[in-house]
């Protein structure tokens, strides 16, 4: 059985916003009945057609797939369609505390649904739909190449997903994208594009300022722990809450499998380290128990 | 909750009657059964025993008979040795849907040099016999086709696959884990050499298994270092548990007729319940012939994990052919030899019933399913354009 989370299991038995508004002004719409799961996310905009009023979804998938499709439609509502594209796949895993990680690619179906629909509504071209392909499109067609044949998934996708995810394996890939999870012919593929991304950040290796106003540090502050540690602390089952910051004292709170655990000292200082490697120097990073 | 188990294809419950023979032998009757004192002797006894039991149930010999640890060990067994034994002969044939315990075992020979032909199924999960005569040549070591399948319980004709073999000099095995304690089998005048069980698909305790080996037939072991079982599996004898499956073999010899009368009654009106209140269904294998307690139904426009998931939430447990619940990403490999169509492949669920299974637990199956599976459909993009073309 899954390791399903209360929230997971809460948002499959008592689904929000199941069903679609008639006059919608923007639909996405991704998967199909072949790769086992399909989203179509209705949107309602204000008169400003700028914030979402309403969202609704129908979902063919697995219980985190409508798990997912539910803390979506949550989570956008009250947004504006600019805050609603800064939401992230793994912002919808953590709203649902977390999915498992062969589970992950349900949260990138939603994120994918949402960029669909916004962008249809802007006038980007999207390429139509086609459900009935025998194992047609699991995600659109971006620009790019197909790379996955069994489930149609580009090279532009996987290297979105495999920075934003910052993954390093193909086995991850998989879980996120399906990509390489049928027939298993692109693996290869997938591990060139994972060298590729890393070798792209590694081109521009990332340097601490010379000069930070107070607002940029803590801007930059933010930035490295969601983008270099809370990955690393998601892959041991942890996660860390930030919770304040004054000056170059940083406080955090560790969360999941790192609270409490015997070592969040030396989790502590690799955080630091991290944070002096690329904010400032004197940062201080103290646990909290907030 | 009290649980309403319809996944006796995965395991069974231990039969109280069983668990009662078997009960002596760890606190107590705990001596070796191969030592020289009483004590272990006694116990010796008591493995002779079983071992007659699950001969009977065979239609075999007792000396025919030897246990291993699992289903699993006796199809890894059985393959390995037909391959010693017949070190000239480089080609194996096996089919498309067997228990992954034969499928990946055949699939690293390819790597080892070996030729492997996987022999395909119909639409009805039947194998293609016509594909088999014409794979089977000289070179054939060993074929293994499984007796029924576990995800449909579509019988193979394993005799007649088995007459094919001997005319080519191949050894033959089948994988009768499913198969044992739910049809008659009889092993007298076969043609079948091997052939695997697994004690906890029929109410025995897990971790022992069978392996058949028709008397004459040459085999290597899979596992050396002792004289037990003849020197054809080392290894000290887990007693207690052999004791179990004696037990649960008699038990399974008297309950045959039941089986394949009460439970395939409950089995059927299940079956014809669900198909007449769910529409858009469709029974996986339901042409062929298949074991008494097994149904496999794909259900349109939904995924098997959400079902299983909401009749989980009711205590009802069954299984799934479908990707998600395996960690996989595809159905299930049966499914797709049987090219059972993409747009219910995802949908399927398999209910398996035993003997323990009874008439109101069927009702509560019968009367729940049909709002699970509108829920979901309600809740799917292509059940609700399916539910509006109704309408």
């Amino acid at each position: 059985m899954w390791d399903y989370t209360p929230i997971v299991k809460d948002h499959f038995l008592n689904p929000r916003n199941v069903g679609d508004i008639p006059d919608a002004d923007a639909v996405g719409e991704v998967g199909s009945l072949a790769c086992g799961d399909a989203l179509k996310l209705y949107l309602k905009l204000d008169d400003n057609k700028d914030k979402i009023l309403d969202a609704k979804f129908q979902t063919f998938g697995c219980a985190s797939a409508i798990a997912s499709s539910s803390a979506l439609t949550e989570m956008v509502k009250g947004k504006t369609m600019d805050e609603a594209l800064a939401i992230s796949n793994q912002d919808i895993a953590d709203f649902l505390g977390g999915l498992p990680e062969e589970k992950m690619h349900c949260s990138v179906m939603g994120q994918e649904a949402l960029e669909v629909a916004i962008f249809k509504y802007r006038g980007m071209d999207i390429p139509e739909h086609d459900s009935e392909h025998d194992h047609g499109h699991a995600y659109p067609d971006h620009e790019g190449t197909i790379v996955c044949k069994c489930f149609g998934i580009t090279d532009t996708f996987l290297k979105k997903v495999i920075e934003t995810n910052r993954l390093t394996t193909a086995e991850q890939v998989t879980h996120f994208t399906k990509a390489g999870g049928a027939c298993g012919g692109c693996i290869p593929k997938i591990q060139e594009l994972i060298a590729q991304v890393l070798g792209d950040a590694d081109v521009q290796p990332r340097t601490r300022p010379e000069k930070l106003s107070n607002m940029k540090k803590m801007q930059l502050i933010q930035e490295v722990l969601e983008r270099d540690v809370r990955p690393l602390l998601w892959a041991d089952g942890g996660d860390l809450e930030l919770i304040d910051i004054d000056g170059s004292r940083v406080q955090v709170a560790f969360r999941k499998a790192c609270a409490g655990c015997a070592s969040s000292g030396n989790t502590a200082r690799m955080v630091e380290v991290k944070l002096r490697d690329l904010v400032a120097e004197d940062i201080v990073v103290e646990e909290v128990s907030a | 909750m009290k649980e309403i188990y319809l996944d006796n294809n995965a395991t069974t419950k231990v039969d109280e009657a069983v668990f009662e023979e078997m009960r002596p032998y760890f606190c107590e009757l705990y001596g070796n059964p191969s030592s020289m004192h009483f004590f272990g002797g006694q116990v010796q006894g008591k493995v002779s025993e079983a071992r007659n039991r699950v001969a009977a149930l065979l239609g075999a010999s007792p000396e025919e008979i030897i246990f291993t640890a699992c289903g699993t060990e006796s199809d890894n067994a059985a393959i390995r040795s037909a391959l010693e034994v017949f070190p000239e002969r480089r080609h194996v044939i096996t089919s498309r849907v067997e228990h992954p315990a034969v499928l990946t075992q055949c699939r690293n020979l390819t790597q080892k040099g070996y030729r492997v032909t996987e022999i395909g199924v119909d639409g009805a999960g039947r194998l293609d016999m016509e594909e088999y005569r014409k794979a089977i040549d000289d070179d054939t070591a060993i074929v293994s086709f499984m007796w029924a399948n576990n995800e449909t319980g579509v019988i193979f004709p394993v005799e007649e696959a088995a007459a094919i073999a001997k005319t080519k000099g191949a050894l033959f095995h089948s994988d009768a884990v499913q198969a044992i304690g739910k049809i008659p089998i009889n092993m007298d005048g076969s043609a079948i050499d091997m052939l695997s069980l697994s004690g906890h698909k029929l109410h025995a305790p897990k971790g022992i298994g069978v392996l058949y080996l028709r008397r004459g037939t040459p085999f290597r072991p899979f596992l050396v270092g002792g004289h037990q079982e003849r020197s054809r599996r080392a290894g000290t004898e887990n007693a207690a548990a052999i004791i179990a499956l004696g037990k649960a073999c008699e038990l399974a010899g008297q309950h045959m007729e039941a089986e394949n009368t009460i439970v395939k009654a409950q089995r059927d009106r299940l079956q014809d319940a669900l198909m007449v209140a769910i529409p858009n269904a469709r029974i996986n294998g339901g042409g062929a012939e298949r074991l008494p307690n097994t149904t496999s139904i794909a259900f349109e426009f939904v995924e098997g994990e959400a079902i299983l998931l909401l009749l989980s939430e009711l205590g009802i447990c069954a299984s799934s052919g479908s990707a998600c619940t395996s960690g996989s990403l595809e159905p299930s490999h049966v499914l797709r030899a049987m090219g059972v169509p993409f747009t219910c492949a995802h949908g399927s669920i398999r209910f398996s019933l035993s003997r323990f299974t009874t008439d109101t637990e069927i009702d509560t199956v019968i009367r729940e399913m049909p709002a699970i599976i509108a829920r979901l459909r309600q809740m799917s993009p292509f059940g609700r354009e399916f539910l509006k073309g109704q309408a």
